[in-house]
């Protein structure tokens, strides 16, 4: 037992030992230091001239979401194509067919937005040509996309009056070639040593030796998975994500995993300390995020550990806890801890089934969707921790009586209405969407087109889990997580597209939010500090923002999660 | 917001050269120079491959260590879960249907010593995976059906047991299709 | 004149109060605070739920009483929320009316054909009736009739109808001291004043305006706090709307009364009813403070003022210089160069000359005499001012600087012990005086400042806050510097001119910083301008008061302090109450939410920790919870919250202890206590 949470615990160490100089490294990169892969820069410049952008020239915030929406266009389009035609392309051993539009158009936003929520299964539903050329090239663009969001936003939050604010591109193709290419070449060498397939074969066929045919799904793995991860993107090339033993092998493949999808985002928050020099605001958000992470990963293991209450009155050998949907070579607690910070962080990879963790665990899950910023996805969790940020200001600058500022910049209506905006946002599309398929469900309804038969029939459970099922998909889809309640019967038109609909939603304005008050913030004038200036680097503030964290982003599902989760949870005792 | 439309077109053409060509293709190049060369350790018994070190395997007779339930029957063209959830009623029967059957199947074991995996069904459907508990519950039955003494049977899960990485971290576990190999060796 | 209503609630201002709680449900009203007015929706919901409810007897909303009493409640809610904006109004008034008292009707004698001189015809006319540019007529003894600018003449002036300050003031035409206010009173001499402003426009007219709400608008930062919490309201109409379509699906059937309850628990309506009655009390504070703001804002800028321009003269220092040493050059004897001091200071009546004669002593100055002698004004020409004797001699004292220039003109030699003498009382702070007669030099008056008791305290305070304070002085550099260590300010403009002042100021404001500063004086007037947040004395030129947004009716140098702490709290009192009010919230879930769905979902007991007695108790003692913390927190809002300069972090985790953990705990407690008590009813 005990074996099992030293790995937990190492894995965390180690990550964030490793952040913190990947942190400084990337301030560099975003700065335009010099770094060990300048010998990318003639590489970089060739790209820049081939697509006739000038990387030097310096653009205001809303050039950069002109840049920033346009090219997700256009990813957004080829990815749909590719999806619909992809049965007639090369590269399809296993012969798997085009996609339905919906399912193409939840897949190609799914992937756009750095969800990877699938409706379809990786085995079967698309061919090699699309994991690589279409899925994973998006887990590339899709995260460097939130760093330069990222870096537009760090940029506008330098002590100085300005509306220039680096240029997008340059950011963007920089954390490409610089972060997270190299990053995945060294992480695909431990996968492949551990076994990870690496191959343009079709399915092979064997008869096993108990006698019986099978058929086992290969492909590309080893190329697909590092950036899976690295990208905090989650979508699995198997229908088992990473609970598949050719896509997490053993326990090492599992920490390096573990790693690779957290070890990003946490670097990013020391990168923010170091590009804009102050330490103790980027070590006051870590610890803000991290405290968070643990009060859910803390609980979450124990749980998990303890096992299925309705199982231990069975009366059998219970000590490896709650094995349902988990993998032996991993074992409950380091599971466990997989399902936080995949939820944490955006991610939304599994190496377990969250459809049969403890109800509460499945709470803690959907709690650190629904807040969406203890570290978060690749640069959106801390542009989330941003408006939060930016709310706890608010409120407390008043409370040491000025007219709240935060690093120099007043607070006024405009970035409160934009904050507000944002804040609102998530909550209203969790909870409508749920509202939506739970009315449907109440009065199980004959969806015609939208679903083949009655609307509960997309319940694999009933009852409160049933409702966590529905709850889990929107508050995945709309915290760009992408990982689901796998029972419930989500490729159909009507969870495609709604989900699809949130997913966009779900990224785009919450990118746009925040780097439109940095933006706005950043052509205001500067005020050095004072004795009187709320100190942003401080516990105090930071209890602050966890505390607004909590009552807004935590509390506002309460009666919600009290319906689903805590009802099945209090059910069983 | 025109010449953006063109740059984007161009960037996003050098990038799916440089992530979707460049990269696999070093990632493969790099694969052909690890022991499996990128295919899955295959698993040989006689010359004759029989599967996948790492894709578990259904094993349901008697005479076999049995594995896990699997949501896909061990068949790797798919892989999945059960999905159910921890407190639906349909679920727990199927459960305690399973704890009865290993009962009758292994009647020397007691109802406290069946351990939890062999009941319940892992994530992938596809776990190669026991733990040597859930081995040794096994091996009274496996005795009686191939007539081999319980300790030569205790031995062979021995051998197979798979430790910690690094001895400290993660669980003990043995990989049933191994196992199951090395059964048919032993006499 | 003073803060005299020490008493939050008087009954008449409570009766009126109360009346206008009525008043303000019109929706239209209402509409200007988003917060209660999604409470107003809810309230009217309930009454048709009520009355339909009786009508129909249908139970499955609820019994009759139980309708009746969650609406009652919410009423309530909205009359206590209405009430704490009307008492606010009403004490702001109430201050107001009093300074206003001061201007009843008087008879004004309005000048007819003004000519200089006060050989004049008059004709009179009441005050309500005078026009601006009238120009009217005071003597000993009138009360002057309205505000308005000495134009001609001298008086002293009894100003304690509005400043509480029982000393006379002399105010005169041309300088700076030029301003008279309606309502004081003449006590010697005669003036001829213009009127300034038109009647109902004076500056304490549009002050009660703005306490009267007619033009009061919402201050930016009001603005951003009210979008904050139409922003927490949206975020619980959704979650009480989607809650609908999951109780249907958990077959739970939840009660209008039950969502409501909800909702109206949830929605920040504790600060939500309490701010616009914080801001007004923040200008209520000013007035009690004698000052009258222009602008809500004004009063919020002051909390957020960076840079303090102070002026050294009757605010650093107290008054003049004095006399404090008197160095003999050598050869001349100490007894003698005192007397030639005397002699020089006998007719002198400025401060300084009488604090020489003062320093002198009664025995030096005695047997002196300067009868015949001929008096040699100060000017600014010659800086230096003295006596001609009938025996011929002739006696000067001035600026070290111009001294020289007349002894060395007659061709005599500065001795250099005076000149060492000259430059040490200047870098220790003083301002040495030197005396010549027959144009050789005789020795150096020492002058020192005294600075006020208690007022390097004061800046300490303000650093504390986060406040440079500049002092601005004509000195020269080195005595201004002495001063300024001395009095621990934390910068200096010595040897200022007004457009000094106005230099600092933009250059601090390029800085981002905010400034403040007080002046009277016309030539101040840009600066008081180009500041932000400029006060100008009452006493003042009308250009000062026109350029500033605050007016000081004390005249009172220090008040700019006061009014930096009386921001300070206006701000604080908003974010108290908002964490407070946000962190009700976490109570009030647990007290509802298990109510909702217990008779269905009887597990989810488990969550009821606070073990009230049924569902509908728990929401009854919820929304009553919620409704009486509204008035039990007027106090507060009306005193504000206390501002404690002990650095930012330090008062953050304060107030963040007493309101934000206070917020969590209170509610439990109280939601516990009323559902015992309301257990008892049911």
């Amino acid at each position: 037992m005990h074996a099992e949470i030293i790995g937990v615990v190492a894995t965390f160490i180690a990550t964030v030992l490793l952040a913190i100089p990947l942190g400084k490294y990337i301030a560099k990169v975003l700065a335009g230091e010099r770094t060990v892969l300048d010998f990318m820069a003639p590489l970089e410049r060739f790209f820049f001239r081939v697509s006739g952008i000038d990387a030097t020239r310096e653009m205001t915030w809303q050039e950069s979401l002109v840049a920033l929406l346009t090219i997700n266009l256009i990813w957004f389009v080829y990815a749909m194509v590719i999806l619909m035609i992809q049965g007639s392309l090369p590269l399809n051993p296993d012969h798997n067919p085009s996609m339905s539009p919906d399912l193409a158009f939840n897949t190609a936003i799914s992937f756009l937005v750095n969800c990877n929520l699938q409706d379809y299964s990786g085995e079967t539903g698309v061919s090699y040509f699309t994991q690589i050329g279409v899925l994973m090239f998006l887990q590339f663009v899709s995260a460097a996309t939130g760093v330069a969001a990222l870096a537009v936003v760090m940029n506008a939050m330098k002590e100085r009056t300005t509306d220039k604010l680096g240029n997008f591109y340059n950011y963007f193709v920089k954390t490409i070639t610089r972060i997270l290419l190299p990053l995945s070449v060294i992480v695909a060498v431990i996968f492949l040593l551990n076994g990870m397939p690496m191959t343009w074969e079709g399915r092979d066929t064997i008869t096993t030796l108990q006698g019986d045919t099978v058929q086992v799904s290969r492909g590309p793995v080893a190329a697909f998975v590092p950036i899976k991860h690295l990208g905090t993107n989650g979508g699995g090339f198997f229908g088992a994500n990473s609970a598949h033993p050719f896509e997490n092998p053993n326990y090492l493949t599992c920490i390096v995993e573990l790693v690779s999808q957290s070890v990003l985002p946490m670097a990013l928050v020391f990168a923010l300390g170091f590009y804009l020099k102050r330490r103790k605001l980027a070590v006051m958000i870590f610890s803000v995020m991290t405290i968070g992470f643990l009060l859910l990963t803390i609980s979450t293991v124990m749980l998990e550990m303890k096992g299925n209450p309705e199982i231990a009155r069975m009366g059998i050998d219970l000590h490896s806890g709650a094995m349902e949907g988990k993998e032996v070579r991993f074992g409950a607690a380091i599971s466990a801890y997989w399902s936080i910070l995949t939820t944490v962080i955006s991610t939304g990879s599994v190496n377990a089934m969250h459809d049969s963790y403890m109800p509460l665990s499945g709470m803690n899950q959907m709690l650190g969707m629904m807040v969406n910023c203890f570290y978060g996805g690749k640069g959106v969790g801390i542009l989330n921790f941003y408006i939060f940020i930016i709310i706890a200001v608010f409120i407390s600058g008043l409370m040491v009586g000025r007219t709240p500022e935060f690093l120099g910049k007043k607070i006024e209506a405009r970035e409160m209405k934009i904050a507000i905006l944002i804040v609102l946002l998530h909550p209203f599309l969790i909870l409508v969407g749920t509202a939506l398929s739970s009315y449907f469900a109440a009065h199980d309804t004959a969806m015609g087109y939208w679903f083949s038969g009655k609307a509960s029939g997309w319940l694999s459970n009933g009852g409160y889990h049933g409702f966590s099922q529905m709850l889990y998909q929107y508050t995945s889809s709309s915290a760009n997580n992408g990982s689901g309640f796998e029972g419930l019967s989500d490729n159909n038109p009507f969870w495609n597209i709604t989900t699809g609909f949130v997913m966009i939603l779900g990224r785009f304005l919450p990118i746009i939010g925040p780097v439109a008050i940095a933006g706005i913030l950043a052509q205001k004038k500067y005020i050095p500090e004072s004795a009187g200036t709320l100190q942003t680097d401080t516990a105090t503030f930071g209890l602050m923002v966890f505390g607004v964290i909590f009552i807004i982003a935590a509390l506002a599902f309460f009666p919600a999660l009290a319906l689903g989760p805590i009802a099945e949870h209090f059910s069983m005792h | 917001m025109k010449s953006h439309i063109f740059s984007a077109i161009r960037l996003t053409l050098v990038l799916l050269a440089l992530c979707c060509i460049v990269y696999p293709a070093f990632i493969w190049g790099i694969a052909y120079f690890t022991p499996s060369h990128g295919h899955g350790d295959m698993v040989e018994v006689n010359g004759k491959v029989v599967g996948y070190a790492l894709i578990g395997q259904s094993f349901t007779a008697d005479r076999y260590f049995n594995g896990r339930p699997s949501a896909v029957g061990y068949n790797a063209a798919g892989s999945g879960g059960s999905n159910k959830g921890p407190t639906n009623q349909e679920y727990l029967a199927s459960v305690r249907a399973a704890i009865d059957t290993f009962l009758i199947k292994n009647p020397a074991i007691k109802r406290t010593d069946v351990p939890v995996e062999l009941v319940t069904a892992s994530g992938s459907g596809l776990d190669p995976d026991i733990s040597p508990q859930a081995a040794y519950v096994q091996v009274p039955r496996i005795a009686k059906v191939r007539g081999i003494s319980e300790d030569k049977l205790k031995a062979l899960i021995a051998q197979n047991i798979q430790g910690r990485l690094l001895g400290v971290f993660g669980p003990v576990r043995v990989n049933v299709l191994q196992l199951n190999i090395a059964l048919d060796h032993t006499k | 004149m003073k803060s005299q209503n020490t008493s939050l609630f008087q009954s008449d201002m409570v009766r009126e109060a109360l009346g206008q709680s009525f008043v303000k449900l019109d929706p239209r009203s209402m509409f200007r605070n988003p917060v209660m007015f999604t409470v107003e929706l809810g309230t009217a919901v309930m009454l048709i739920v009520t009355l339909y409810t009786l009508i129909s007897g249908d139970k499955t909303q609820g019994s009759f009483i139980y309708n009746l009493v969650v609406f009652f409640i919410l009423f309530l809610t909205l009359l206590f929320a209405n009430f704490a904006e009307a008492i606010a109004e009403a004490r702001g008034k109430a201050q107001a009316d009093s300074l206003r008292k001061t201007r009843e009707e008087t008879r004004a004698k309005v000048v007819v054909g003004n000519r200089p001189g006060f050989n004049l015809v008059t004709t009179e006319v009441m005050s309500s009736q005078l026009k601006k540019g009238d120009v009217f007529f005071c003597e000993a003894g009138d009360i002057i009739p309205t505000d308005g600018e000495i134009i001609e003449g001298l008086a002293t002036i009894d100003e304690s109808a509005i400043t509480g300050e029982s000393a006379p003031v002399i105010r005169e035409a041309g300088g700076d001291k030029s301003s008279v206010t309606g309502g004081t009173k003449v006590l010697s001499d005669r003036i001829k004043v213009q009127v300034t402003t038109e009647a109902g426009e004076s500056f304490l007219d549009k002050m009660i305006a703005l306490v009267e709400g007619a033009s009061r608008q919402k201050t930016p930062n009001e603005i951003a706090l009210t979008i904050l919490l139409a922003g927490f309201t949206l975020v619980f109409v959704i979650v009480c709307v989607t809650l609908q379509p999951f109780a249907q699906y958990a077959r739970t059937p939840i009660t209008i009364a039950a969502y409501i309850s909800l909702f109206v628990c949830l929605i920040p309506t504790t600060i939500g009813g309490l701010l616009s009655a914080i801001g007004i009390a923040g200008m209520d504070r000013a007035l009690r403070a004698n000052v009258i703001t222009k602008s809500g804002k004004a009063v919020e800028t002051a909390g957020d003022i960076d840079t303090l321009l102070l002026d050294k003269t009757g605010t650093i220092t107290i008054g003049n210089r004095k006399a404090t040493s008197f160095w003999p050059a050598n050869g001349v004897e100490e007894k003698n160069f005192v007397e030639i001091c005397v002699l020089s200071s006998l007719a002198d009546d400025t401060p300084e000359g009488k604090s020489i004669v003062e320093l002198a002593g009664r025995e030096a100055t005695q047997k002196l005499s300067i009868e015949g002698a001929t008096m040699i004004k100060f000017t600014a020409e010659t800086r230096c001012s003295g006596v001609d004797l009938p025996t011929g001699r002739r006696i000067r004292k001035g600026a070290y600087d111009a001294i020289k220039r007349l002894t060395e003109n007659a061709g005599n030699r500065f001795p250099e012990e005076t000149a060492d003498r000259v430059k040490q009382i200047s870098s220790n702070g003083g301002t040495p005086l030197v005396v010549s007669e027959d144009e050789k030099v005789v020795g150096v008056i020492e002058l020192q400042d005294i600075i006020k008791p208690g007022i390097s305290e004061r800046f300490e305070r303000l650093r504390r806050m986060g406040v440079k304070t500049v002092m601005v002085t004509g000195d020269n550099p080195l005595t201004a510097k002495f001063i300024a260590d001395k009095a621990g300010v934390d910068d200096f403009i010595a040897e200022a001119r007004p457009e000094d002042k106005m230099n600092y100021i933009r250059r601090e404001q390029q800085q981002g910083k905010l400034v403040a500063m007080m002046g009277d004086g016309t030539n101040d007037a840009p600066a008081l301008a180009q500041a932000d947040v400029g006060v100008a004395m009452n006493s003042g030129t009308q250009a000062a008061k026109e350029a500033g947004n605050m007016v000081d009716l004390d005249n009172d140098p220090t008040k700019l302090i006061e009014i930096v702490e009386i921001g300070k709290q206006l701000l604080m009192t908003r974010g108290t109450l908002t964490t407070f009010s946000l962190a009700n919230d976490v109570a009030k879930y647990f007290a509802i939410v298990p109510a909702l769905f217990i008779a269905s979902i009887p597990a989810l007991q488990s969550v009821n920790i606070m073990h009230l007695h049924s569902p509908e108790t728990a929401i009854l003692s919820a929304v009553i919870f919620n409704a009486i913390i509204i008035p039990a927190l007027i106090p507060l809002a009306l005193r504000g919250v206390q501002y404690k300069p002990i650095g930012s972090s330090a008062l953050l985790r304060r107030n963040l202890l007493i309101y934000g953990l206070g917020g969590i705990i209170v509610p439990f407690i109280g939601i516990k206590l009323i559902d015992l008590i309301v257990t008892l009813f049911y």
